[in-house]
């Protein structure tokens, strides 16, 4: 089990009653000198963990305050060169809105050669309102994802041979991308999916890792199960894996860790978009929009807004309390969804204070992660393929 | 709305219906499908033999993956029309379908004897930080209802009532008008220069309150094709042939009056 430190790098100091925050929340909100402190603060938060033996993970959003990282690869880069021995996974280069699959390419490479190989190189199609700040149009989002990641693992793997590509999204001359990776034949990559089953199946056939965010144990069990069966199928094709986001907070005290959870769920809860710019035509099926027209919200999404912190302890999308209740809480995750290998952790939200997330980390990385550590990463995929036998 | 016949066109599968006896008349739907049923084709049905066509991508017509504009639409539907055999046929095309019609004059200056263009999209008039057309994907559904129906309650699908084969396809043409309207928004930048070649005499009819664009684009679209005027329905806002079919009617069959 590999463990990882997250946070979307929130600006929450807006008015909290706007309701909504997503793409239109106005940029005079937004206070630059403020703004410098908490990116320095948070690459801070990044070297620590780098320090404390964790991984880092980063992802990007546009037009919100939630995140104002805005471009992963730059975090990342910065990282690359600061940090010491972590992991640093971009999860992910949302590379149908980026639109250049060469570009990511590149970019990827090179912060793969800086850090020396330390890269895990995740796409994303994107949250559904991603689409109006890149105006990608939504009913290509899912092909681009995958011909994206096509093309740039192509041109990855195209040592000494530049090649043209006309494909249907992009066109290129003469592919020939300088520089190459370090880690050959190219990083691990990663891929986010939330409940097409369609997403873990593809995943495991090419040994990508499967991660998904904050969903109930119930709601994750069947795609890892799904990626657990066609990586045994498809003869374990390498690396690979499955990869779980909790709310995580560790803290001395109970009553210390509640209110450490009460911070993080302002991820939760202070995030919004409007109804419709999390439905743009086109970027779910058309069976998905017959259920939407017959229900306007799924009761996941309005039981994790409004539910008290043991419920989401239960459900697994909030893990939080003393060092030995969060290691329960791990395990009892791991066996509820038949195992995982990546814990990622986002384990700062909102107005979280610099001193409480430093803490929280520290306690995970001496306490917590020495215990969990040694958690079959391979188990679950030999129990697969027993089953499978 | 039953389809009555399917025709394969191109590798596209489109849905026709036909209403009515006399003068064939080619009807293009607004990208809500909302014609079929509508008092406005009735009214038609009495003097013309209405055909129908469900653009592809909607209703039940298909959309195969190289559809990405109205242009690849209106390839199809002019090969549609020589496969039925209307040759210089009235046409008259809603919204969406006014676009596609335009589309198809300006690609065959022969293919209609003329042209009802119904608050039809299609061209940018305006600068690149001004709106010539309300961005409905930005206001959401209740809003654009608001802005395009004079009483969005009294035309508003009922929902609940409506089995999974049509959610379904109501699903799908939202799909599908976004596929062809989210980029460039609502219009093709070629086709203002394009539109001089519209030889067919062209009636633009706009309702006085369409909220998604204003009746100066009305007037603008106009210029553009030689010869063109515009009439403007009073109570009514982007589809005035859903809002006053009787008025809308009685300008297009003055217009038609002609060679009816």
């Amino acid at each position: 089990m590999r463990a990882w430190h997250f946070t979307e790098m929130p600006y929450p100091h807006y008015p909290q009653d706007e309701p909504a925050t997503r793409i239109n929340l106005p940029n005079k909100f937004f206070d630059p000198k403020l703004g410098a402190e908490l990116y320095n603060r948070y690459l801070d938060e990044h070297m620590i963990a780098d320090e404390l033996g964790l991984d880092i993970m980063l992802n990007e959003h546009h037009q919100t305050p939630s995140c104002i990282d805005t471009c992963a690869p730059l975090t990342a880069a910065i990282l690359a060169r600061q940090t010491k021995q972590a992991r640093i996974c971009v999860l992910g280069n949302p590379i149908g809105h980026r639109n250049d699959p060469i570009r990511v390419a590149e970019e990827m490479a090179m912060v793969d050669c800086i850090s020396r190989g330390r890269l895990d190189c995740g796409f994303v199609r994107g949250v559904p309102y991603e689409v109006y700040a890149a105006n990608t149009n939504p009913t290509y989002t899912g092909e681009k994802l995958w011909d994206g990641i096509d093309l740039v693992l192509q041109a990855w793997r195209a040592i000494g041979e530049p090649f043209n590509y006309e494909g249907r999204f992009w066109h290129r001359r003469s592919i020939n991308v300088w520089p190459r990776p370090l880690q050959t034949p190219h990083p691990q990559i990663w891929v986010t999916g939330s409940s097409d089953l369609e997403t873990p199946r593809r995943c495991a056939e090419r040994g990508y890792v499967f991660a998904n965010f904050l969903l109930p144990h119930d709601k994750v069990r069947p795609l890892f199960d799904t990626y657990r069966k066609h990586f045994v199928e498809h003869g374990l094709p390498g690396g690979g894996g499955c990869a779980y986001m909790p709310l995580v907070h560790v803290a001395d005290s109970e009553s210390e860790a509640d209110k450490g959870a009460e911070e993080l769920r302002w991820y939760l809860t202070a995030p919004r978009a409007e109804p419709h710019f999390r439905n743009p035509p086109g970027y779910m099926p058309v069976i998905a929009n017959v259920k939407a027209m017959r229900a306007t919200q799924g009761p996941n999404e309005r039981a994790a807004r409004t539910a008290s912190l043991d419920w989401l302890r239960d459900q697994g999308i909030l893990i939080s309390g003393t060092p030995d209740n969060v290691v329960k809480q791990i395990k009892r995750f791991y066996d509820l969804v038949g195992g995982f290998d990546h814990l990622l952790m986002m384990d700062h939200a909102g107005f979280m204070e610099h001193e409480r997330t430093v803490k929280a980390m520290t306690l995970f990385a001496r306490e917590v992660y020495p215990q969990i550590k040694d958690l079959p990463r391979t188990a679950p995929l030999k129990v697969a393929r027993a089953a499978a036998e | 709305m039953a389809g009555d016949e399917f025709v394969t066109i191109g590798g596209a599968e489109i849905e026709i219906m036909r209403r009515g006896k006399g003068m064939p008349l080619l009807l293009l739907p607004g990208e809500d499908m909302l014609e079929g049923e509508s008092a406005f084709v009735a009214g038609l049905a009495q003097r013309f033999e209405v055909v129908l066509a469900s653009p592809p991508g909607f209703g039940r017509s298909s959309r195969p993956d190289w559809l990405t504009q109205p242009a690849d639409q209106a390839y199809l539907l002019l090969s549609l029309l020589k496969k039925l055999g209307l040759a210089r046929v009235p046409a008259i095309g809603c919204s969406l379908g006014g676009w596609i019609a335009a589309e198809m004059a300006v690609m065959d200056d022969d293919c209609f004897a003329r042209l009802v263009l119904i608050d039809p999209y299609g061209v940018k008039l305006g600068g690149p930080t001004e709106r010539d057309f309300a961005d409905i994907y930005q206001l959401g559904p209740a809003k654009t209802a608001a802005l395009k129906f004079r009483e969005p309650d009294t035309m508003k699908r009922d929902l609940a009532r409506l089995g999974d084969e049509e959610l379904s396809r109501i699903a799908r043409d939202r799909e599908s008008f976004a596929r062809f309207a989210w980029e460039p928004y609502l219009h093709n930048p070629k086709l203002k220069h394009l539109l001089y070649r519209v030889a067919a005499p062209t009636l633009i009819l706009w309702g006085e309150q369409d909220g998604i664009a204003s009746v100066d684009y009305a007037r603008g679209f106009a210029k553009l094709i030689p010869g063109a005027r515009v009439a403007t329905i009073a109570d009514a806002a982007h589809y005035p042939h859903l809002e006053q079919p009787d008025a809308m009617l009685r300008h297009i069959g003055e217009f038609l009056g002609a060679n009816a």
